[in-house]
């Protein structure tokens, strides 16, 4: 427990000492926001993933796109 | 199809596109990280403030870059999953293990160290902030190795075997993934990013000796800078050769493309500066050049470390001529026979996907047996014509020339600034060789992404190397959610770039002001 708190005292007295690292924080935040909120969520599904409820139709998909593929 | 070209263009600029910019952040990451703990080191050996001041100094600027850099590399896995879907299935066993425990590392590593280096002073022991430092360095070059062996199976796919059912590689053999092609295109890229962190101090360093600002701080720093760059440019040169001569064995087609030679030879020369011929292929008589400056034997030492040894060109290797394993020449199976060789396995996978709906085991396994025997040649079964199979010979060639040439005017650079530094002291007050300093920087990013364009342009038409090309790896998509996020992830890492360079910019000036001899913060 007096571990955790310490660990835990460390950060807090860390981000707020912070002077470059604030604006540097932000723009962490904004970036993953935008990764993985908006990008990933809104354009890249795993296509296989989404469409598919097993590996066996995962594989069985892609054993069809790939034969398509070859004319 | 030509919906499915574009979508295969598109996705092909989007990953360009997403690799290069995660690849600005990158190298400097793996360089300043190793410059800041031998700095810290130093300090904790001399105990002087100076040596304090200037590891705070560098670790800002380490900070800022990785700050904005981290997460940037996520976005080609999200790539894998939804562009490249059957590429990212074909390949999920092995591409996944490497991935998941670059993922582990850099996530526990990175995060913990990197916090123990920036809020740990003052709170932990030095030890055990150099420490922190040193592993920082240590998580930083271990997520590298991964990323680099996976990249490296793409190249030379090895440790696997295929499973019709599960239509994917699966491995058979982990440390198979450690091959000649991985240690050295990991050790390269590593050691790359020592001589891109050499350059970027010293050319930060020139402008605080042009601003007559804190000079004993830059010379320090270029002394420390200068010898890491150093190194870390020789040794990339030597891994650089070790890279050539497995291309050479594995990726023959890649070295051809890289000279641009069509036609190889025993003695071959090498073109240290030229011009390809755009009209040529590989099945015309024009020449292969417009000009060229040919250093002789020169392609045969780089290729096998032999004088007289002979190099395939396009056309050699197009009609079968190659080098086997040992490194010796072979008459081997041309590219039109690999293509109907392709097509073979193509056709026993239509018949194991048959056998498999019918549950007919026998013919399952005998469909199976069938696909086994030219499954080497799977991905040449794509292809229409052997002129698919050809890189596009001018954008590899000129990116290697481009990479050659700023690596050896680097290794002048490192040898003129140590120089300054340690024994001709007026050197450095000169303005002109300060504004080269800084403007090599840039000049330094350039090097370090045409190497990276030689080994990916170099490598295509390729997404697994013979087995699958980008034109079957792509998914089902339409072409326009792709150019939609390519414009957005263009604006998006662009900001991100302008943001890391003027924060950077703005903490350069203001500490320079201040005294770096004493620790300030």
């Amino acid at each position: 427990m007096i571990t955790a708190k310490k660990i835990w005292y460390f950060y807090y007295d860390g981000f707020r000492s912070m002077t470059v690292g604030r604006s540097l924080w932000v723009i962490i935040l904004l970036k993953l926001f935008i990764f993985f909120v908006v990008m990933k969520l809104l354009f890249f599904p795993n296509i296989l993933s989404r469409d598919y409820d097993n590996d066996d139709d995962r594989a069985d998909a892609v054993r069809t796109n790939l034969l398509k593929k070859s004319h | 199809m030509d919906d499915l070209m574009t979508v295969v263009d598109w996705s092909r600029w989007q990953f360009a596109l997403t690799a290069i910019y995660h690849w600005l952040f990158v190298p400097l990451t793996l360089g300043l990280s190793l410059i800041v703990a031998i700095m810290e080191s130093l300090y904790l050996k001399t105990k002087s403030e100076k040596w304090l001041a200037a590891t705070k100094f560098w670790m800002t600027l380490f900070g800022i870059n990785f700050a904005i850099g981290v997460a940037t590399g996520i976005i080609l896995e999200f790539e894998f999953g939804t562009n490249w879907s059957n590429y990212s299935w074909f390949v999920g066993d092995i591409f996944g293990a490497p991935l998941a425990i670059e993922g582990l590392l850099a996530f526990f590593m990175e995060s913990t160290f990197v916090a123990v280096m920036f809020f740990g002073w003052g709170k932990v022991s030095p030890k055990f902030h150099l420490a922190s430092s040193w592993l920082t360095w240590l998580g930083a070059s271990i997520s590298a190795l991964w990323i680099l062996v996976a990249n490296a199976w793409m190249q030379y796919p090895v440790g696997m075997e295929f499973d019709p059912a599960q239509m994917r590689n699966v491995m058979d053999n982990f440390w198979a993934l450690f091959s000649g092609i991985a240690v050295n295109k990991y050790m390269h890229a590593v050691f790359s990013g020592w001589a891109l962190a050499g350059v970027f101090v010293i050319g930060v360093s020139a402008w605080f000796l042009y601003k007559k600002r804190n000079t004993p701080f830059a010379i320090r720093s270029i002394k420390v800078g200068g010898w890491v760059g150093l190194i870390g440019l020789l040794l990339t040169m030597w891994t650089g050769d070790g890279s050539a001569v497995e291309v050479t064995k594995h990726q023959p087609m890649k070295l051809a493309a890289m000279e641009g030679l069509y036609h190889g030879g025993y003695s071959q020369g090498i073109v240290a500066a030229g011009i390809v011929n755009p009209s040529k292929t590989w099945n015309n008589a024009e020449d292969e050049y417009l000009f060229d400056i040919t250093v002789p034997c020169g392609l045969s030492i780089l290729a096998k470390h032999d004088l007289h040894a002979f190099v395939p060109g396009i056309a050699d290797i197009v009609n079968g001529i190659d080098i086997n394993e040992a490194g010796d020449t072979i008459n081997t199976v041309s590219y039109a026979e690999r293509i109907r060789l392709g097509k073979l396995s193509h056709e026993a996978l239509r018949a194991y996907d048959i056998a498999r709906a019918n549950n007919d085991q026998a013919a399952m396994a005998e469909a199976e047996k069938q696909l086994r025997e030219n499954y080497q040649f799977f991905g040449y079964g794509y292809f229409d014509s052997v002129d698919e199979a050809i890189p596009p010979v001018g954008v590899t060639f000129y990116s290697f020339r481009v990479m050659v040439i700023l690596g050896s005017y680097f290794l002048l650079f490192f040898i003129v600034a140590l120089f300054a530094v340690y024994k001709k002291d007026w050197l450095y007050r000169i303005t002109w060789l300060q504004w080269i300093a800084i403007l090599s920087v840039p000049l330094m990013w350039i090097c370090s992404e045409a190497g990276w364009m030689v080994a990916e342009v170099g490598r295509q038409p390729w997404t697994v190397q013979d087995l699958l090309p980008t034109k079957a790896a792509i998914s089902e998509i339409s072409s326009g959610t792709v150019i939609l996020t390519f414009w957005l992830f263009a604006v998006i890492f662009t900001v991100l770039l302008v943001a890391e360079v003027s924060i950077m910019l703005r903490q350069i000036s203001k500490r320079s002001k201040g005294n770096l001899e004493i620790d300030n913060h």
